[in-house]
């Protein structure tokens, strides 16, 4: 065996160990059923997961509410990254270096510490609400955590960096010929922006929103501390199936309706850019 | 672009950004329990950190935990990257980036259950591992870890380009000195960051741990996630401050470094233009 097969051999079992058998045992403990012990179920093969998972209200509007949620928090990534991303990729490129490095100093700012900042900015007697108060703002101070407001500005202020760098990096390969020549050819900024750069940067725009998109309908930790009980990601559905209830099949089922609801666009949307690639 | 046009398009993310940390960083030196008011400046939520045994005690479980689960990330995401980069073409190429991907795009629920569903198999049929606690969080984070340290390494290989390469083995190098001497020291930095992300992601994990850990280890940010639920003290942003004051430091470090060493004069040095 040659060292170079002995690597890929040695790469595909740790991928296989470490990411495809556990998300198998995933598949197969979404047909097993809850049972007293330890684990706590016992295998069989029954859709009784998924039937509950589609019959019951309850996990329907947790899906729709989690999309929701996910689609807003996107937006909002969007609408705050976007003039980022670009205005970086145009930034003089002596000082670029160091307004990523600005960017990416706060998501390696441990996430629950930014999140407890959100916490003490938001509460009735926080910052916030004092600030309003001493403004003379009537009907301060206001219930502004654990509402929609707090858990989109914690997930913003969470997820931006995920959607910014896939932008910037996709923003900063530009075609400049195309954009000079649009602009030789008489096209007004504005004109070269929606005409050139904004198509051109589509396929960054989609990356960045994937990698916030898909996370925030799993999020946990965010909804959890900043979110109302109103606020019911997938993840929490998932999370209180699990410790709660103890019911690990129905966790798994969750796992597996996630994995197809969201990936599946995803795998469908590359396979067509790579067939549309290739011919 | 002009100035104004440039900070028109910048300062209100900026502002987003860093408005909490710079509020943490204000608030930590409060002389009161209060989030609102300032009443004067003090050092005692630092002392109350330096204090609190069982946060210290969580805060070095973790480290240990992001050191070795950062460490065996990178050894299995490098050779993984590389496969990617320099591998060519082999069978399965699709299946074997989208598995590798698939850590990047999971949310955390689904990759701690699935890994906690691979232990508990485990130990069933072989017996291994004995018991969950920072062994199984080790191994759960090192194996999301892996695949950030894998693209990192892939896209500085593919970057680099497969010249220099090349021209060792053109001079006679023999493949293992052309690795050594030529391909590890390209991807060398690519490594190194891939090391911190996995560092940081490990320090950052509550969902992962809290599936795959057992009852004797808990780290650092569960120990913060269940404080965070109970209320918000001070001695949080005490914390935050320190966590801000050591990245901006290894950030400012790393930035130096990549100044000192960039990508194009090593192609130079080694007389490749």
């Amino acid at each position: 065996m040659t060292p170079r097969r002995l690597l890929l051999a040695l790469c595909w079992a740790w991928l296989a160990l470490v990411v495809a058998l556990p998300l198998g045992i995933v598949l197969v403990l979404a047909f097993a059923r809850a049972a007293p012990g330890l684990p706590p179920f016992e295998l069989a093969f029954s859709g009784g997961n998924f039937s509950l998972l589609v019959a019951d209200g309850f996990y329907l509007r947790a899906f729709v509410r989690s999309l929701g949620i996910a689609a807003l928090a996107t937006m909002l990534c969007l609408l705050l990254g976007y003039p980022l991303a670009y205005g970086l990729s145009r930034a003089p490129a002596a000082w670029r270096g160091a307004l990523l490095t600005a960017v990416m100093l706060p998501f390696w700012t441990g996430f629950l510490l930014r999140v407890s900042a959100w916490i003490g900015l938001l509460r009735e007697d926080g910052w916030i609400n004092a600030a309003l108060g001493a403004l003379g703002v009537p009907g301060a101070p206001f219930p502004l955590l654990y509402s929609e407001l707090a858990l989109q500005l914690g997930l913003v202020h969470v997820y931006l960096p995920f959607l910014v760098l896939p932008l910037y990096a996709r923003l900063s390969a530009r075609e400049v010929a195309l954009e000079e020549a649009a602009s030789d050819l008489g096209a007004g900024k504005w004109t070269v922006f929606r005409r050139v750069t904004l198509p051109l940067s589509l396929p960054g725009v989609a990356a960045g929103s994937a990698l916030v998109f898909i996370p925030v309908c799993g999020e946990y930790v965010v909804p959890e501390l900043l979110g109302g009980p109103g606020a019911e990601t997938l993840g929490r559905v998932l999370w209180a199936e699990f410790f709660a209830n103890r019911d690990w099949p129905m966790a798994a089922a969750l796992a597996v309706a996630m994995l197809f609801v969201l990936l599946l666009p995803l795998a469908l949307w590359r396979w067509r850019a790579g067939r549309e690639m290739a011919g | 672009m002009r100035p104004r046009a440039l900070a028109a398009l910048l300062l209100p993310a900026y502002a987003f950004l860093y408005l909490p940390l710079a509020f943490m960083l204000v608030f930590s030196f409060n002389d009161s329990r209060l989030l609102t008011a300032w009443t004067g400046f003090s050092f005692r939520w630092y002392v109350a950190l330096w204090n609190n045994g069982p946060l210290l005690e969580a805060a070095l479980l973790s480290l240990g935990i992001a050191a070795m689960a950062a460490s065996l990330a990178t050894l299995t995401g490098t050779a993984l990257g590389y496969v990617l980069a320099r591998g060519g073409a082999f069978r399965g190429r699709t299946g074997f980036a989208a598995l590798l991907a698939a850590p990047l795009v999971l949310p955390d629920v689904i990759i701690g259950l699935s890994l906690l569903l691979l232990f508990v198999a485990s130990q069933a049929l072989i017996g291994l591992p004995a018991a969950r606690g920072a062994g199984t969080i080790t191994l759960a984070h090192a194996s999301f870890g892996m695949a950030y340290v894998a693209v990192s390494v892939r896209a500085r290989l593919t970057d680099a380009g497969t010249e220099l390469e090349e021209a060792a083995a053109d001079l006679g190098a023999p493949p293992f000195a052309v690795f050594r001497r030529v391909t590890l020291p390209l991807m060398a930095p690519a490594v190194a960051s891939g090391w911190l992300l996995a560092f940081t992601l490990s320090l950052d994990d509550v969902v992962v741990a809290s599936f795959v850990g057992g009852p004797g280890a808990t780290t650092l940010p569960m120990r913060l996630f269940s404080a965070a639920k109970l209320g918000v003290t001070p001695e949080f942003y005490a914390l935050a401050s320190i966590v801000m004051l050591l990245v901006a430091l290894a950030l400012g470090g790393a930035w130096l470094l990549r100044r000192a060493f960039p990508l194009r004069p090593v192609a130079a040095r080694a007389g490749v233009e």
